[in-house]
């Protein structure tokens, strides 16, 4: 029976990638208002910018809410 | 292509144009939304399958190898190189708003045929090639904004007109939408109380979010939305309320008021307090409802009782004034092609996008989707008795203001209705009348309702379907108002600096105030023209919003042509060049009509050579009351015929501008446009 599922034309979703999915849609769903991947970010810093230090989450939340909005949007109409 | 795909393409084609067919030449009978749904999915497959990635591969030639800016300066925050469906989410959600689901609904007018026929024609041959020829232009110049490519592609002259057309476009969007907002609120306490709630929601949200649980936006929306549906439920009792009703129901003008003075203090506010937290709302209010309508669509299935075709596009109909050509293309912009796109597309998206062959997917299959929505948007029209719909959309200076009256108007149109059927419309979706309310919210408020309440709650749950659904687009709408006076405020500070450099410090709070001033006074006159305007505002401002919108385009058009030539790929400049043209005709057209049209219905001037007449006479036309109202109207329709012959300017300017760029890119054997970051290839455009 094992065998006859994983001969399937198509993938079912196993665990690991129902959890990139959800990690995706989340993902998504915090760069729709202008908030970017924190861990990203710290991973980006570290591996790069060593010398420079990293802002807290909650710093880097305040400086992206402030880089969507503080200029104005040009939101479509 | 191997022979499976190749069959599965020609089913795709066959299927598409048997749904077309149905859709264009039924006549008499009623058909089935589904039909429309399936030519316009057909078409989107087509067209990015065969025109879509031609753009990417044969027109850009999209390079895998070239580094975008999202690796060349990545920085974890604005430069980050994303997985393509998550960029993709976000293009979508930063190009879609309220334009794509009025400009159809206002469209219905004429029929749901020729606006959907506009709609897929225009999205794939002009909307869609746009936003991905501005996307892939903005990613090669590390994510420049359309201001800055047209400087450096252009020159300065072209950037500084461009710089003056999308201002005046962001004065008029702010108008129209706060109009919107005003026709769908006046005498609804339901549905002022609920978008008022919305004020102290997002307060309570923003204070959570900075102090109670930092940066926390999925519970926090979670709440948000709660609050939010209490408020909606809410509305019913205080709309039925005797004694609390009254506080809640408003004129025009008092809306209109409220909103300006919101716009100025919200504007003025840190954005941490009111701006994002209802962004954050109204954005996920706006994807969910967006969903919830294609599946209510695909569910419900339900007939379209609109005609395809009505007697209006000889250009008599009372919703906007024209000629199918060239108004039906100028009052359908988002959805088709639509200006601001190219703002987004050359704002964050180039800055996180991870390869250019990812360009066609997320620049010309995002338009495809908010085209889409624009579908949907004529189908919600569409599902509604038309005699209901024309009594909803048509100014009440044609129908009156009573039911009995705007029933018999209708009936000379040809289109049957009783009065009971338009009051006990009403009182479904908890209104005292639904006459006059014209914008496209309420009317796609009520067909969102029809939809809804066959799928759950029946006609009991009506009322809260239409007010949900007014209350998304308001609450959208609200947060472009407050970012818009922003955005302007910036603008402002930043042309007066040119000339009083002074006047650029972001800093001070005199320049703030006054530049917010400037900006709302602006928008807000031009909004209180509207809401006292006879003819209901929308007929005289909805057009202006679209050549604007349309200009926009044809200056973005311009510029991806102009760039093409230089690339030296003139093989390919049709691909720009037509769409550039098509919008040309249009704009100039529609612009010069709404100028010089003999008739006062469509032309300004005409229109203001009628009530000065009068006025020499001292005679009183309706609907002004009084000689001050004469003059006001005189006014107001000078002012009106000066923004629109400004708008043909810009284009015409722009459009000689990219021609002599033309020449002078043909007469160079050697590329000359300014890319950045070619090393590899060879080619270094500082």
């Amino acid at each position: 029976m094992r065998e006859a599922i994983t001969n399937l034309p198509w993938k079912l979703p196993d665990a690991g990638r129902l959890k990139t999915l959800v990690a995706r849609i989340k993902e998504t769903s915090r760069l729709m208002v202008g908030i970017p991947d924190y861990d990203r970010y710290v991973e980006h810093m570290s591996a790069n910018h060593p010398e420079q230090p990293i802002m807290s989450y909650r710093e880097f939340f305040d400086n992206r809410q402030q880089a969507r909005y503080g200029k104005g949007m040009k939101r479509c109409c | 292509m191997n022979a499976l795909s190749k069959l599965l393409w020609v089913g795709i084609a066959v299927l598409g144009a048997i749904a077309l067919a149905i859709v264009a030449l039924s006549r008499g009978e009623m058909i089935n939304s589904v039909w429309l749904v399936a030519a316009a999915i057909c078409t989107y497959l087509i067209a990015y399958r065969f025109y879509g990635l031609f753009i990417g591969h044969t027109v850009m030639q999209v390079d895998a190898n070239r580094t975008t800016p999202a690796y060349r300066h990545n920085d974890g925050l604005d430069y980050v190189p994303t997985n393509r469906y998550v960029l993709f989410g976000h293009h979508f959600a930063a190009i879609a708003g309220a334009g794509p689901l009025v400009g159809p609904v206002l469209a219905a007018q004429m029929g749901y045929l020729p606006g959907t026929l506009w709609i897929l024609a225009g999205v794939v041959f002009a909307g869609a090639v746009q936003d991905s020829l501005v996307l892939f232009l903005s990613t090669r110049r590390d994510g420049r904004s359309l201001g800055e490519i047209i400087r450096s592609e252009m020159g300065a002259t072209a950037g500084g007109i461009a710089l003056i057309g999308v201002f005046l476009i962001m004065i008029i969007i702010l108008a129209v939408l706060a109009l919107v907002v005003v026709k769908a609120l006046a005498g609804s306490p339901w549905g002022a109380f609920t978008v008022m709630a919305t004020i102290p929601i997002a307060i309570f949200m923003g204070l959570y979010l900075r102090f109670i649980r930092p940066g926390k936006i999925g519970e926090m929306s979670i709440i948000g939305f709660v609050l939010l549906m209490t408020a909606l439920i809410y509305g019913r009792s205080i709309a039925e309320s005797p004694t609390i009703a009254p506080y809640f129901n408003y004129s025009g003008e008092m809306l209109a008021i409220m909103l300006i003075s919101y716009g100025f203090v919200a504007s003025v506010l840190p954005v941490w307090l009111l701006l994002a937290p209802r962004d954050y709302l109204s954005t996920f209010l706006k994807i969910g409802a967006i969903g919830a309508l294609a599946l209510g669509i695909l569910f419900v299935m339900p007939p379209l009782k609109m005609a395809a075709v009505t007697r209006f596009i000889d250009g008599t109909g009372p919703v906007f004034s024209g000629a199918l050509f060239p108004f039906l293309f100028i009052t359908i912009a988002c959805g088709a092609v639509s200006g601001f796109h190219a703002l987004i597309s050359s704002g964050t998206t180039p800055k996180m996008i991870e390869n250019e062959t990812q360009i066609p997917f997320i620049g010309y299959g995002g338009m495809l989707m908010e085209s889409f929505v624009a579908i949907m948007a004529m189908v919600a029209a569409s599902v509604i008795e038309p005699g209901v719909y024309f009594a909803m959309n048509s100014p009440s200076g044609l129908i009156g203001t009573d039911a009995a009256s705007a029933a018999a108007k209708i009936g000379s149109w040809g289109f049957v209705v009783t009065p009971d059927m338009l009051t006990e419309t009403a009182r479904n979706v908890g209104e005292t009348t639904i006459l006059s309310r014209a914008g496209g919210a309420p009317t796609l408020a009520v067909g969102m309702a029809e939809i809804f309440s066959n799928v759950l709650g029946g006609k009991a749950l009506m009322g809260f379907w239409y007010h949900f659904a007014i209350l998304f687009e308001a609450l959208f709408i609200l947060t472009a108002v407050d970012a818009g006076t922003r955005a302007c405020r910036f603008m402002v500070q930043d042309m007066i600096g040119a000339a009083v450099p002074r006047f650029r410090n972001t800093e001070s709070w005199s320049n703030n105030l006054l530049a917010t001033t400037i900006a709302v006074s602006m928008w807000g006159y031009i909004l209180y023209t509207g809401v006292v305007d006879p003819l209901g505002g929308i007929n005289t401002l909805w057009p202006l919003f679209g050549i604007s919108n349309q200009m926009l385009a044809g200056i973005a058009l311009v510029t991806c042509t102009v760039v093409l030539f230089k690339m030296k790929r003139e093989k390919y400049a049709w691909v720009a060049a037509l769409p550039a043209l098509w919008l040309l005709v249009c704009t100039l057209t529609a612009g010069l009509q709404k100028v010089f049209h003999d008739d006062p219905a469509i032309g300004f001037l005409s229109h203001a050579s009628r009530f000065g007449d009068a006025l020499a006479q001292g005679k009183v036309l309706a609907p002004a009351k009084n000689i001050d109202q004469m003059r006001q109207i005189v006014f107001n329709d000078y002012v009106d015929a000066t923004l629109a012959f400004v708008f043909v300017l810009v284009v015409v300017c722009i459009f000689v501008l990219g021609l002599l760029e033309i020449r002078r890119a043909r007469a160079n054997d050697r590329p000359t446009m300014r890319e950045i970051g070619a090393e590899h290839a060879g080619l270094a455009h500082a």
